[in-house]
């Protein structure tokens, strides 16, 4: 079968230093894989060459057999980003970030308010749709970020330290999610520091061994 | 978490639409923010009179020049916070993943800009070409060409802001990129108006007014997207 996203030979620079080399992987439906490394070793730097946010690096990464470069439409509707900063506007309230979220990413047509109300009640913010987002602490902010797994449809995840500001229970949370997300043939690529306590098997990178 | 097996699509006027009001709504809620260049459109207007005595004569001859030139800069103060905002909370990298094409997105974020700075400045220039003793027949071509050129102005300084969000100190490398790109719509601007006065026919000059923004609604925006493309690879 053919893997869901396949890197060829992908080789990450920055700052002349060479941070990925030679990478071959194989992202195949329903699994998650965890990019390890020390600070700086370049995780994001190859989370960003994965998603097409930045091209510089060398070799090939294909969806579904494909260079990204052709089909890139059609990986960037069934691909979700999660960086650093999640995107999410200090002034609008959740509901209002979220609308605008759902429209970039999916037919805003279909996308009711319920939908938005359902994805910010999974994450806990039931009761905080309408309030400003700066008056939010930075973990729910946070998960005002998340709560965009809920309500774009996607086959692959890409989350950049997903676990940042998130308290224990959120965390074991968000580690269900991904499992159940798997579990249901979709794709995990993560990074992160933390310890995954998900049964699943998990797919190791480690970089900065070069 | 639904895994739809179908594509899922989006709709373009969805997302065009959405941007543009997530802008507005931006602004009115940062209403300080957007009035900065306002006040300064109004405030170095009025002390031109002050500066340089009240003569009407004096002052008739220099308005539209004033007005144009202030009006130019108010629109270069504001857009060096066009993608500022975005680019620090990480909402660019969202708009570039979207599989919306980023043309409409950054040309719904331009719009939202005009509607924001060129729009006002047009609304308030009347009331400011009164106080710089304007004869009453440049009115209308002065609120036109505004209106026309501020537009271009708003696209052409876009693509300086999409360039430069990137850098920390972009500010004076903006000013650089774009200003001679400015010069153009500010000889028209002001002809159109001067010859408004003169009582001579003015709708050819607005005519390369709008010619200048139909090929930047058009061209622009390539531009754009590609430049904030560029400043989030680094």
């Amino acid at each position: 079968m053919t893997p869901l996203l396949e890197t060829v030979d992908v080789c990450c620079e920055r700052d002349d230093r060479l941070l990925v080399e030679n990478l071959c992987l194989h992202v195949e439906q329903g699994g998650i894989y965890q990019i390890e490394g020390p600070n700086g070793s370049g995780k994001t730097t190859l989370l960003r060459a994965l998603c097409g946010l930045s091209s510089r690096y060398t070799g090939e990464i294909r969806w579904r057999g494909e260079p990204v470069k052709k089909v890139r439409m059609d990986y960037l509707s069934q691909l979700l980003y999660i960086g650093h900063s999640s995107g999410v506007k200090a002034a609008l309230t959740p509901r209002e970030n979220l609308a605008w979220h759902g429209a970039i990413k999916t037919d805003a047509t279909q996308k009711t308010d319920h939908a938005i109300e359902a994805a910010l009640e999974k994450v806990g913010l039931y009761g905080y749709e309408d309030v400003p987002c700066f008056t939010l602490s930075a973990g729910q902010q946070r998960r005002v970020g998340l709560a965009r797994l809920f309500l774009v449809p996607a086959q692959l995840w890409v989350l950049d330290e997903p676990f940042t500001a998130i308290d224990k229970q959120g965390v074991a949370e968000l580690e269900g999610w991904i499992e159940e997300f798997a579990s249901n043939g979709g794709a995990v690529i993560l990074t992160t520091h933390h310890q995954l306590a998900i049964a699943q098997s998990v797919q190791h990178i480690r970089l900065g061994n070069l | 978490m639904s895994l739809d097996s179908d594509i899922t699509s989006v709709s373009l006027s969805g997302a065009f639409l959405a941007t543009l009001r997530r802008d507005l709504l931006l602004a009115y809620r940062r209403r300080s923010d957007f009035m900065n260049p306002l006040a300064f459109f109004l405030i170095v207007c009025s002390l031109f009179p002050l500066g340089i005595g009240p003569n009407p004569q004096q002052l008739a001859l220099l308005a539209p020049g004033i007005l144009w030139v202030v009006a130019l800069l108010a629109c270069m103060l504001a857009s060096d916070t066009l993608f500022r905002h975005d680019f620090d909370d990480g909402s660019l990298e969202q708009m570039i993943l979207s599989p919306a094409p980023l043309y409409l997105q950054v040309m719904a974020k331009t719009l939202s800009h005009w509607l924001l700075t060129g729009f006002p400045l047009t609304l308030l220039s009347p009331l400011l070409a009164v106080l710089l003793q304007l004869p009453s027949s440049g009115l209308l071509a002065l609120c036109l060409s505004m209106a026309i050129g501020s537009a271009s102005l708003s696209f052409i300084g876009a693509i300086g802001a999409g360039l430069t969000v990137g850098l920390r100190k972009g500010g004076l490398l903006l000013s650089l990129i774009i200003l001679p790109l400015y010069i153009p719509v500010l000889i028209f601007g002001v002809s159109t108006v001067k010859s408004a006065v003169d009582g001579l026919p003015y709708i050819g000059t607005l005519a390369v007014l709008g010619a200048f923004l139909a090929m930047a609604v058009t061209l622009a925006p390539l531009a754009i997207a590609a430049a904030v493309k560029i400043s989030v690879d680094n």
